[in-house]
């Protein structure tokens, strides 16, 4: 691959039955890439989580996905209410969900730390009543 | 266990339209109704079960490579759903049972999920 390949999409907040979408999407532009299986499970997966996220609780925002030879990069901005404690969100099992949102099967507090554990690195930064930027990078090489 | 097999045991109703997937394996199998749940553990050719109705189910299912839904006590999936789920190659299926039977019928066939870190 000469270039890299970029794919964007804006993510609506307000209609949660389209989240996940621009993941579905992503997961199959990089089979027609022909890159390989593992690698495409986890970055669609980390990629889903925080698509989900963003629609859950920051009412949507854009996901960027940039494809280079070595490694995947995903891109996750929203301008929602930001993360006051990053390390406490971090947490297995903590979540802010309300029972609307577990009604429609989130807020076990399990996607952050998926989203780490299925990419090679995770950052997050984020500002309070601005929004978070979440940068991951799947190694592929 | 061949889906097959699987929809025989639940008593199941086939809701997708490619019969040819039911000569698919499954080697592991999933209940939650929590989405992130099923998406913390990878498991290959996998099948979920839950009694959770909404588009984020068959997405969760394709994000995971799993080969196969099982929606319990006949919760019934919607058109788009369905649709969604063939374009995946995702067979759907409803069961009547509840979900700790449907569980218990899978895993005394033999059907003993294993997990595969990644
Ligand atoms: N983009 C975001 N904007 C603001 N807050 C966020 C964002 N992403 C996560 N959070 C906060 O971090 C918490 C933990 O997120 P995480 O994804 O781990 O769990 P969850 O979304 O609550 O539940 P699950 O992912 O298991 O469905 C959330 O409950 C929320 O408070
Ligand atoms: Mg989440």
């Amino acid at each position: 691959m000469a270039e890299n390949i970029v794919f964007h999409f804006d993510v609506d907040g307000e209609d949660f039955s389209s989240a996940g979408g621009a993941s579905v999407t992503v997961k199959k532009k990089l089979r027609q890439l022909g890159i390989a299986p593992e690698y495409i499970r986890r970055v669609s997966i980390a990629m889903y989580e925080g698509e989900i996220n963003m629609v859950i609780h920051a009412n949507g925002g854009s996901a960027d996905v940039i494809v280079s030879d070595d490694e995947i990069k995903i891109v996750l901005t929203d301008t929602g209410p930001g993360i006051p404690d990053v390390s406490l969100a971090m947490q297995e099992g903590y979540s802010t969900a309300r029972d609307s949102i577990r009604s429609l099967g989130f807020g076990a507090g399990m996607g952050l730390p998926n989203m780490k554990k299925y990419t090679d690195t995770m950052e997050i930064d984020t500002e309070l009543g601005r929004g978070t930027t979440i940068t991951m990078t799947v190694k592929i090489a | 266990m061949k889906i097959r097999e699987l929809k025989e045991l639940l008593s199941a109703e086939l809701m997708t339209d490619d019969t040819t997937l039911l000569d698919g394996e499954v080697f592991n199998a999933c209940c939650s109704d929590m989405m992130s749940d099923v998406l913390a553990f990878v498991k290959d050719q996998g099948v979920l079960l839950t009694g959770l109705v909404n588009e984020q189910v068959v997405r969760t299912a394709s994000m995971m490579d799993m080969v196969c839904i099982v929606f319990v006590r006949d919760k019934t999936p919607t058109p788009d759903m369905i649709r969604l789920a063939e374009d995946c190659d995702i067979v759907v299926m409803k069961s009547a049972y509840r979900a700790y039977e449907a569980c218990g019928k899978l895993y005394t066939s033999g059907l003993v999920a294993r997990e595969h870190h990644n």
